[in-house]
């Protein structure tokens, strides 16, 4: 029997239960994080999407400094699939923190045999990075459309029994659509979203402050962005939404999961402040705390009509 | 910024010790240096004073007015001093971020995520070291030599400028028993024409162990060539665009020749110091 004066912040995203909603988003955590505080506080570990060969990633300059945000295109260097199971898999074994992998690849048969690759033991999820802006011409990535959300979502669920969540992206103007056929594909979640294909300039030089000329925005200058698919994806489908995009405070959290999300992920807010995450946690239970609340459960999805004025 | 804690303590894996930590320092002074640099001196917890030379810092920058600098700026170290709670930048100004560190005043806030990176070495085979350093570069070898003065090492230091009178911290590396030699672009001294004879008969006299180098393409180049024909070690403190400074996020990266191979590294993590000899 749970005591019923302590909060409780396990979040159920289908089959796993974490013990608490907040998760680092991929491409901002790795092991060097373990250097500034206990990564078993965390809810799960979420790692930098992984592809079946090795890459080098995009040219520097990699990143560039925005108003309340940034923009990237580190282009996905990876290691390849043997360096996963042979040196991470075994490193993140150590800890306690369920482990969700992120993989992409660049067409439906390679994400296929990778999904199948990496379903290992000890791997707790895959999250398919089916919207990462980078790796496709022109920024094209599979989740911009339903039918081929839909396709390679199929594709991965034929080979793997792990939990499978489809990493979605706000550069669609059908998010509603691209999440129910990832629903209907057979994803166990769906996380919402990934960064927003952007661009900036060097006005004195006349060249893109990119490397890779277009790059994606992220940090607080597109929370509204992601909050709001959030809470359409939320009403378009019945499997658990996982909020992610420029959520940085307290408040964030609790606004993304008011508009329906039964987690979050935490990115560009690990880059300002390292602890953010390990401060997220605590300071969402001393809210819980303060507004008797006993369970996430009582916030997820509970948001009133807005307050409406009437013209007369 | 909502998480601006004094010191950061949060659940440490046992046997792990914090690397590093994020802190808030308060401002001692932010003063002008001369028409170029300015020197930043902290008040910090000493939680964040075990530092090497070489290390940076991460500074999350105040906003200028009419800029907002988001991302944190690395900032090698210039001085610290541990039983003091002293922590020194010099810096110049060239951008919003750099903009928002000149607003800084004695008694203000300021947060600060480090020591990161791996800082200099200095083996024992090392007696006789020889620093070329240029611009904002003679800031980052500054510890380096009063590390050197302190392990007893003998010391050249060649300080490159636009201008004599830019040429920082003269007086510093003087105080730690350090021959300097000021060379600069107005009487054409700085060229690596000017310098390799001048280095060479340093290293025909016996006088050159080990090279270190900050803040020029150039003088690098020079120092490779001078370390591959002489069998001439050394170190340099590299600098690239960073996002987190902990090696999460792979922006950093620079190539470095290994042997036959090219290969990437995070500036941020596997440096900023690395071999002359593998640095491109």
């Amino acid at each position: 029997m749970k005591d019923l004066n302590t909060v409780d912040l396990s979040a159920r995203i289908g089959a796993l239960t974490f013990k608490n909603p907040i998760m680092p988003a991929s491409g901002t955590f790795s092991e060097d994080l373990a250097d500034v505080f206990d990564l078993d506080v965390l809810g799960a570990h979420v790692l930098k999407t992984i592809m079946r060969g090795t890459r080098a990633g995009n040219p520097t300059p990699r990143v560039c400094d925005m108003p309340s945000g940034m923009l990237n295109a580190i282009g996905i260097p990876s290691k390849g699939i043997d360096y996963f199971r042979d040196e991470m898999l075994p490193f993140w074994a150590g800890f306690k923190a369920p482990l969700v992998v992120s993989i992409s690849a660049h067409s439906y048969d390679e994400f296929a045999r990778l999904c199948a690759e990496v379903s290992l033991e000890g791997v707790a999820a895959i999250e398919a990075n089916i919207s990462c802006p980078n790796i496709e011409a022109n920024g094209n990535a599979f989740a911009m459309r339903p039918d081929t959300t839909h396709e390679v979502i199929t594709r991965l669920r034929a080979e793997t029994n792990l939990p499978l969540w489809a990493k979605l992206t706000p550069n669609t103007g059908e998010p509603a659509e691209v999440a129910r056929a990832a629903e209907a594909a057979g994803a166990d979640a769906v996380v919402v979203a990934n960064t927003m294909l952007g661009m900036s300039i060097d006005i004195e030089n006349r060249r893109p402050r990119l490397g890779n000329v277009m790059g994606g925005m992220s940090g607080p200058a597109i929370k509204p962005i992601a909050l709001r698919m959030t809470y359409q994806c939320a009403n378009a489908v019945d499997i658990p939404v996982i909020g992610c995009g420029g959520i940085s405070t307290r408040d964030d959290v609790l606004e993304f999961l008011m508009a329906g999300a039964r987690a979050v992920q935490i990115g560009t807010a690990t880059f300002q402040s390292p602890t953010v995450m390990a401060c997220l946690i605590t300071e969402l239970g001393d809210w819980m705390t303060e507004h008797s609340i006993r369970s996430l459960d009582e916030i997820i999805g509970a948001i009133e009509a807005p307050q409406v004025g009437v013209f007369e | 910024m909502t998480h601006l804690p004094n010191v950061i303590s949060v659940p440490v894996p046992q046997g792990l010790r914090p690397r590093c930590c994020e802190a808030t320092c308060r401002v001692v002074s932010n003063t002008p240096v001369n028409g170029e640099y300015r020197l930043l001196t902290l008040e910090a917890p000493t939680e964040v004073l075990d530092c090497q030379p070489g290390q940076f810092f991460q500074l999350l920058c105040p906003a200028p007015l009419g800029e907002q600098p988001f991302l944190r700026r690395p900032m090698s170290i210039y001085g610290y001093d541990k039983a003091a709670g002293r922590l020194e930048f010099l810096y110049k100004v060239t951008g919003a971020g750099t903009r928002g560190l000149a607003t800084l005043d004695a008694g203000d806030a300021f947060n600060v995520l480090g020591p990161l990176g791996q800082g200099f070495s200095m083996p024992d085979a090392w007696q006789h070291l020889m620093l070329v350093a240029r611009g904002v570069g003679l800031a980052t070898l500054a510890p380096l030599a009063r590390m050197a003065q302190e392990k007893g090492r003998k010391m050249t230091a060649i300080c490159s400028a636009r201008r004599p009178e830019l040429a920082m911290s003269v007086a510093l590396f003087e105080s730690y028993g350090a021959e300097v030699v000021v060379v600069h672009d107005q009487d054409g001294s700085s060229t690596p024409e000017a310098l390799r004879p001048f280095i060479e008969a340093r290293i025909e006299a016996g006088q050159v162990n080990a090279f270190y180098t900050c803040g020029s393409s150039r003088l690098l180049r020079l120092l490779q060539d001078l370390g591959a024909r002489h069998d001439i070690p050394g170190e340099i403190a590299m600098e690239q665009q960073m996002a987190c400074g902990l090696g999460m996020c792979q922006a950093c990266v620079r190539s470095f020749r290994v042997g036959e191979r090219v290969i990437q590294r995070r500036v941020c993590r596997e440096g900023p110091v690395f071999s002359i000899s593998e640095a491109m």
